[in-house]
């Protein structure tokens, strides 16, 4: 590293340091190099947050303001009806509040480079699919005479899947087992084995049984295979992370999920802030909407500080606020009052509520510094 | 086979699932069921729904076969003739009622013109798409669909001729506009509802001009000469209602102009309105805190020795007066009994309200402003005619909302008042505004409704020609005068010692939660602070038990009332609502234990 560069290493983050470094002409005079750090010392010290300076609130108010602008539309797949994605306020809402179902899950999985041809990728996303019997249903009559239900399936679509009737009669009599499931003339005969309300179970089971996973990963309703640069990523509704990491012709290092639990459980906790931030990012600039990353980076901190992701509810980060009455100024007070009366907890009054609260000056901006006199 | 359900329980299959709906409509506009019944084959759940239970909304449509209307030209003849009425084109199957499902496999024609071989009916009239508010904006395919809902809400609020006996009514806050009109530009929906009968807005000269900035945002500049001639000037009427109640024990509200010893007296002032009776006469002219009914109560909580002892002192003052900020004459007055056969006294005042900055006006279109000036007639721009308008619309209302009826109807107003006729705006069927230009022209008047006008200040001639008509305009019951409140100090509540909420109370304007993050993400910790100390009270506090100590204010001392005399008390600088949180954690067995030290 250069000589004047390094006299600023306690100064500045590393970062900066070889960022300024790679970009300085090959040849530059020490004099040069010196102003430069300079002028860099000083926008570095611009963009500091001032002590005292709250920056959680101004986050807030950066972040809530132009969600007031927001519309409430979904964002459609061109072409694709029924691969639809939550977003605008109800996405966010959804990713600040670390649901654990989220509306629409959907993920971009990356296919290994010698699985990525076109014919392929379309097989491969078929298959991951999840199918239920209803796909595979034909014809579904009811002969109220001889009490019985009898499934036509298709056959092309069935040998498609290396399917046969037997096999799907049998998965459905591990599902079903207050019926008994038949192969007959290559249709599926359905025979109930309770004697009274035959009939009225037979119409329910007609409407439950549609439903019954066949094939495919289960989760995955939609398949979507979209050309990226030069190569073809498979965008799905619905996400199972296990699963689809058990399958050898995925790129591992590049599937991606939506759903902020299931990446934890699979990539980790680094992972999941990253994915906040990405996740929020996307959705605002779908909607135009510019707002300092930082203020984003900053909400994604506080959701995985503790390790685990937390919402900002009263289940979340709320839950963690050290103090009481902070605590208990956000919602159902009742139960965070008597909780902290059984083990007699303190509060040392350090945030911004407790103050406002007891009215006394918030510990930010100019309620932050005391003045100390020395008397003789 | 299709399953078919009667008003949603399953009633049988059926296989041929079209004729069984053909036929069961056929059978209805035979007249052999009735009419509200209605039916559908929903061919992608394979179902037929017959429907015959009330509260669905149906809705009358012209039957067509083979895409001609079975009402023809000669019914119509019959129709005006009175030979054949409504009913009748129902019982013979030419209308009929469809409802929300049943219209799903219905191709309605909008209008002749469109019928199709595939037509299944024909709307009566193409305004029939819309409600009864939206029908009356005038020209209004001509604005953004938006438009149209918002300017039918706005109709909803203006003010009119509610009701023709309004005299003898005890109403609760309503409205009367003076010297109503009907509008110059109507529609049909105008004639069918007699809308001269209960008109709700005035014809207005509008210029369509800016007048000094001030009709910025939306707002209007109005011209003091005609609000003195009573332009948009209406009458507010509220009514005071008290009863004689009776309670347990024989006891019974009093109404009477109160005695001085009874609990809360006012002042002799209060009461000068009152007769013998203790209630205003009609025709006062009262103010605020006026008393307009005098009455006692008895004391809510008896003691045993005060049972007996009813003397008026224990009795206490109910009288209603008027709040802070409430004027008018007192317009009407009437005794009678409530259905508990108690007495009931009602009275109505009445407020004369003059158009105002702040008041709010709208055309039609959902073009909504407030008045930002009245400005002296004198100083009002005028035309080479000498036409002076009432009302100055800013242009710029225009462009982003793309309202073109509104324009329309100026030029339309225009050309009806020149030529002493109403013109039609009907919804879909208005008159042309070629031809309108064109009368215009004839009348000797430039076709595109624009004239050459002067400054009223100076005198001087506009570079531009302004664009001048006439159009109908609306007062909305948003008047200013119910609504101005300011307070620098004021009453406060018992409880939390915090400034009292609302208008009527002369209440404070709420600081609130977002308002205060403001004040924190500024860092101006010490401004909030201030801006919360309404509440603010110093407490005594035992440093001992950590509770709040009682201040003895004769004796000048303060004494812990768990610890004793000889405990340290500090006195602590707090919000009134934080004391009252301390004291309801007590209250559920909480134990708040506040523990002193120096700040610094
Ligand atoms: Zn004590």
């Amino acid at each position: 590293m250069n000589k004047i560069i390094k006299e600023y290493v306690d100064k500045l983050p590393n970062k900066i340091l070889l960022d300024v470094e790679s970009a300085l002409p090959e040849k530059c005079v020490d004099s040069k190099i010196k102003k430069i750090m300079e002028e860099m010392y000083k926008e570095y010290l611009y963009s500091l947050a001032d002590p005292g300076e709250s920056v959680g609130l101004v986050g807030a108010e950066s972040i809530g303001e132009p969600g007031t602008q927001m519309t409430l539309n979904t964002f459609h797949f061109a072409g694709v009806s029924e691969l639809n994605v939550t977003t605008g306020l109800p996405r966010i809402i959804e990713i600040l509040d670390a649901r654990k179902k989220i509306k629409t899950n959907m993920m971009e999985l990356y296919l290994k480079k010698e699985c990525s041809g076109s014919k392929n990728v379309k097989k491969i996303a078929e298959k991951i699919k999840e199918k239920t019997l209803e796909s595979y249903t034909k014809e579904v009559i009811i002969n109220v005479a001889d009490m019985k239900m009898i499934i036509a399936l298709y056959p092309k679509e069935l040998s498609e899947a290396d399917l046969t009737v037997g096999i799907v009669s049998k998965i459905l009599g591990k599902s079903f087992k207050k019926f008994k499931f038949k192969v007959e003339n290559k249709l599926l005969t359905v025979i109930s084995s309770s004697k009274d309300d035959a009939l009225k179970e037979m119409y329910k089971l007609k409407e439950k049984i549609k439903d019954t996973h066949i094939s495919g990963i289960k989760g995955i309703s939609q398949v979507l295979p979209v050309k990226r640069g030069n190569e073809y990523v498979i965008v799905t509704a619905g996400s199972n992370l296990k699963e689809i990491m058990k399958k050898d012709f995925f790129d591992s290092e590049r599937i991606i999920s939506n759903d902020l639990f299931e990446i934890e459980k699979t990539f980790g906790i680094e992972a999941t802030r990253q994915l906040v931030i990405n996740e929020v990012v996307k959705v605002l600039d779908a909607q135009g909407i510019n707002i300092d990353i930082r203020h984003i980076m900053m909400v994604s901190d506080a959701m995985t500080m503790s390790g685990k992701v937390c919402g900002i509810n009263r289940y979340g980060i709320v839950k963690d606020k050290p103090s009481v009455l902070a605590r208990a100024s956000f919602e159902t007070p009742m139960n965070h009052l008597f909780d902290a009366a059984l083990i007699g907890e303190e509060d040392y009054l350090n945030s911004v509520i407790e103050n406002v609260m007891i009215n006394q000056a918030v510990p930010v901006g100019t309620g932050l510094p005391g003045l100390v006199i020395k008397v003789k | 086979m299709t399953d078919v359900y009667l008003n949603n329980k399953f009633a049988g299959n059926i296989k041929n699932p079209e004729d069984f709906v053909e036929r069961i409509i056929n059978e209805r506009r035979m007249g052999k069921l009735p009419i509200t019944i209605n039916c559908r084959h929903n061919k992608k759940s394979d179902e037929v729904r017959i429907e015959s239970s009330g509260g669905r909304a149906v809705r009358p449509l012209i039957v067509v076969k083979n895409g001609k209307p079975l009402l023809s030209e000669k019914h119509i003849e019959q129709l005006k003739k009175n030979d054949l009425l409504w009913s009748d084109l129902v019982k013979q199957g030419m209308i009929e009622y469809l409802d929300a499902s049943e219209e799903e496999n219905a191709l309605v024609a909008f209008s002749e013109d469109e019928l199709e071989e595939e037509s299944t009916h024909l709307e009566v009239n193409p305004l029939d798409i819309l409600g009864l508010a939206t029908s009356f904006v005038p020209f209004g395919h001509y604005n953004h669909g938006v438009r149209l809902s918002q300017g039918s809400k706005n109709q909803k609020q203006a003010i009119g001729f509610y009701m023709a006996n309004f005299y003898i009514r005890i109403d609760m806050d309503v409205n009367l506009l003076h010297y109503p009109q009907y509008p110059i530009v109507k529609t049909l929906t105008h004639e069918t509802l007699k809308y001269e009968k209960h008109p709700s807005g005035q014809n207005l000269i509008v210029a369509v001009m800016s007048y000094e900035g001030y009709n910025m945002e939306d707002a209007i500049v109005i011209n003091k000469g005609s609000v003195d001639r009573g332009l948009a000037r209406s009458t507010y009427y509220r009514p005071a209602n008290v009863e004689e109640r009776r309670y347990s024990g024989g006891l019974i509200d009093d109404v009477s102009i109160p005695d001085k010893d009874v609990n809360g007296f006012r002042s002799e002032e209060d009461y000068k309105f009152l007769e013998e009776d203790g209630i205003i006469y009609p025709e006062a002219k009262v103010g605020e805190g006026d008393v307009i009914i005098g009455k006692t109560s008895p004391p809510r909580f008896l003691n045993a020795l005060e049972e007996f002892d009813l003397t008026s002192s224990s009795r206490r003052e109910s009288s209603v007066a008027l709040k802070h900020g409430e004027r008018g004459i007192v317009d009407f007055v009437t005794l009678t009994e409530n259905v508990e056969g108690n007495k009931l006294i009602q009275v109505r005042l009445r407020d004369q309200k003059i158009p105002e900055i702040g008041d709010k006006f709208t055309s039609r279109h959902g073009q909504k402003g407030v008045i930002s000036i009245v400005v002296p007639e004198e100083d009002i721009p005028f035309s080479a005619s000498g036409i002076k308008p009432d009302l100055i619309f800013s242009p710029h209302g225009i462009p982003s909302r793309m309202t073109m009826a509104h324009m329309i109807e100026l030029l339309a107003g225009k050309t009806g008042c020149l030529a002493g006729r109403k013109v039609d705006g009907t919804i879909f069927s208005s008159e042309k505004e070629k031809n309108l230009r064109k009368e215009l022209l004839d009348l000797g008047f430039s076709e595109d409704g624009c004239e050459t006008m002067y400054n009223g200040i100076t005198g001087e001639k506009y570079k531009a020609r302004i664009f001048i008509g006439n159009m109908y305009y609306l007062k909305l019951k948003h008047m200013v005068s119910n609504k101005v409140h300011s307070r620098a100090r004021g009453p406060i509540q018992l409880l939390t010692r915090q400034p009292t909420e609302g208008r009527a109370n002369e209440g404070g304007l709420r600081l609130g939660e977002m308002e205060k993050d403001t004040f924190v993400a500024h860092g101006t910790s010490l401004v909030l602070k201030e801006r919360f100390d309404s509440d603010k009270t110093i407490v005594p506090i035992c440093e001992v038990c950590g509770l709040i100590a009682i201040n003895d204010s004769r004796k000048e001392t303060s004494f812990c009332p768990v610890c004793g005399e000889n405990s340290e008390i500090s006195n602590v600088e707090m919000s009134y609502a934080f004391k009252l949180m301390l004291d309801e954690m007590k209250s559920i067995t909480i134990y708040p234990k506040l523990k002193l030290k120096g700040k610094y």
